[in-house]
């Protein structure tokens, strides 16, 4: 076996979880061979992915809330890679943004970091659960620094 | 098999991967002859193809590449071929499989296996080889030999709060440093001893070879920093 490229392309969470979940119901639609001992190492690996994956805000993403999440996130100037992790983990406090993303603190005035989390908050789904007070979170990053 | 990908084809296909890129999953090209033997003649070959593949590498870890979990397409079938002596078709095969191999520096948040002097392990559920050793814990932090925890003594001006790190707690780290190990069979020892010798004490040689379970994929990380940790010391 040969690996061409080991970095073909980089994967949100969400186009995985995806993949995965179709994955699923595909397999799900052939039974009989589900169970035979080679698939048993595919069935593991998929269910426990798709089990981290779902309790992460990529769960609750759609094709449209990333276009919307990736224009709106245009005028900050960040890398395709903080816009990604931004995405991936939905950061709720300035803590969070600081790790994201690089040299936060010369790039990102205190507005415009709390502008990116107002950004990330209205734009991707977060978890009703968690959701009761949404006033806290900006609270929060204000009183931290 | 192909992936619908939308929108996403944009995030997928668009980058030239720069060094500093974070990903925690990748897609990895590669080219691989795949049998199928006589019995699944009658699938289609797609099929039959991708269920070889998710056969060989779903849930393996492939050296320098990562931990493997699942077919996303095949990109080329070239000719199938069948050998004298063997029944079944070899097909060479272009595809590109998911790969789990989080970057240095990235951030991700798991779960508190269990603690031990050597730092505290981490899981992800899907891949449990995640250690965080003592001196990228938030300092001070010291190990309770009685519960078999860590605990960061994080001081205040009222004095010293103790925060545990119990088991099942959701963990943010960052990644720091990976490893990768060659745990393919080494063939037999050329130690001339024979194995009814070692009646006291197994020789080196032997102990190495019994492998004491070593990961193929270990990743080193860090919570030494401001938002890292239990996500219950930061969260509001």
């Amino acid at each position: 076996m040969e690996v061409r490229d080991a970095n073909a392309a980089m994967l949100s969470n969400y186009e995985v979880y995806q993949l995965l979940t179709e994955l699923k119901e595909k397999r799900k639609e052939s039974v009989k061979n589900k169970h035979s001992t080679g698939q048993q190492n595919l069935n593991t690996i998929m269910y426990e992915t798709l089990k981290y994956l779902s309790k992460t805000p990529c769960a609750r993403q759609s094709p449209e809330t990333v276009k919307e999440f990736l224009t709106a996130m245009l005028p900050h100037k960040l890398t395709k890679a903080e816009k990604l992790q931004l995405l991936n983990h939905r950061p709720q406090t300035a803590v969070e943004i600081q790790l994201m993303v690089e040299e936060s603190e010369e790039r990102l005035t205190e507005e415009q970091i709390d502008e990116l989390i107002q950004k990330v908050t209205d734009i991707l789904p977060g978890d009703p659960q968690q959701e009761d007070t949404p006033g806290d979170a900006e609270m929060d990053a204000s009183t931290e620094q | 098999m192909s992936a619908d990908t939308g929108v996403c084809c944009a995030l997928a296909v668009d980058s030239r991967l720069s060094a500093f890129s974070r990903r925690m999953f990748l897609v990895v090209e590669m080219v691989d002859t795949v049998r199928i033997p006589p019995w699944n003649f009658h699938r289609q070959l797609n099929e039959a193809v991708a269920e070889e593949l998710n056969k060989k590498l779903a849930n393996k870890v492939v050296y320098n590449v990562g931990l493997c979990i699942c077919l996303y397409d095949i990109t080329k079938l070239e000719d199938s071929y069948i050998f004298p002596g063997d029944g079944a078709s070899h097909t060479k095969v272009h595809f590109r499989y998911v790969v789990f191999h989080p970057f240095l520096d990235e951030i991700l948040v798991g779960k508190i296996k269990y603690c031990s002097q050597e730092g505290v392990y981490v899981t992800l559920g899907f891949f449990d080889d995640i250690l965080i050793p003592p001196e990228s814990l938030q300092q001070p932090a010291k190990f309770d030999e009685a519960e078999q925890v860590w605990v960061w003594e994080y001081e205040t001006d009222e004095g010293t709060h103790d925060l545990y790190m119990d088991q099942g707690e959701e963990i943010r780290f960052r990644v720091v440093d990976e490893l990768f190990l060659d745990t393919s069979p080494t063939g037999p020892t050329t130690d001339p001893e024979p194995p009814a010798n070692s009646s006291t004490a197994p020789t080196a040689a032997t102990d190495d070879s019994a492998q004491k379970k070593e990961a193929p994929y270990t990743l080193m990380a860090s919570i030494s920093e401001p938002g890292l940790g239990l996500l219950s010391w930061w969260s509001s």
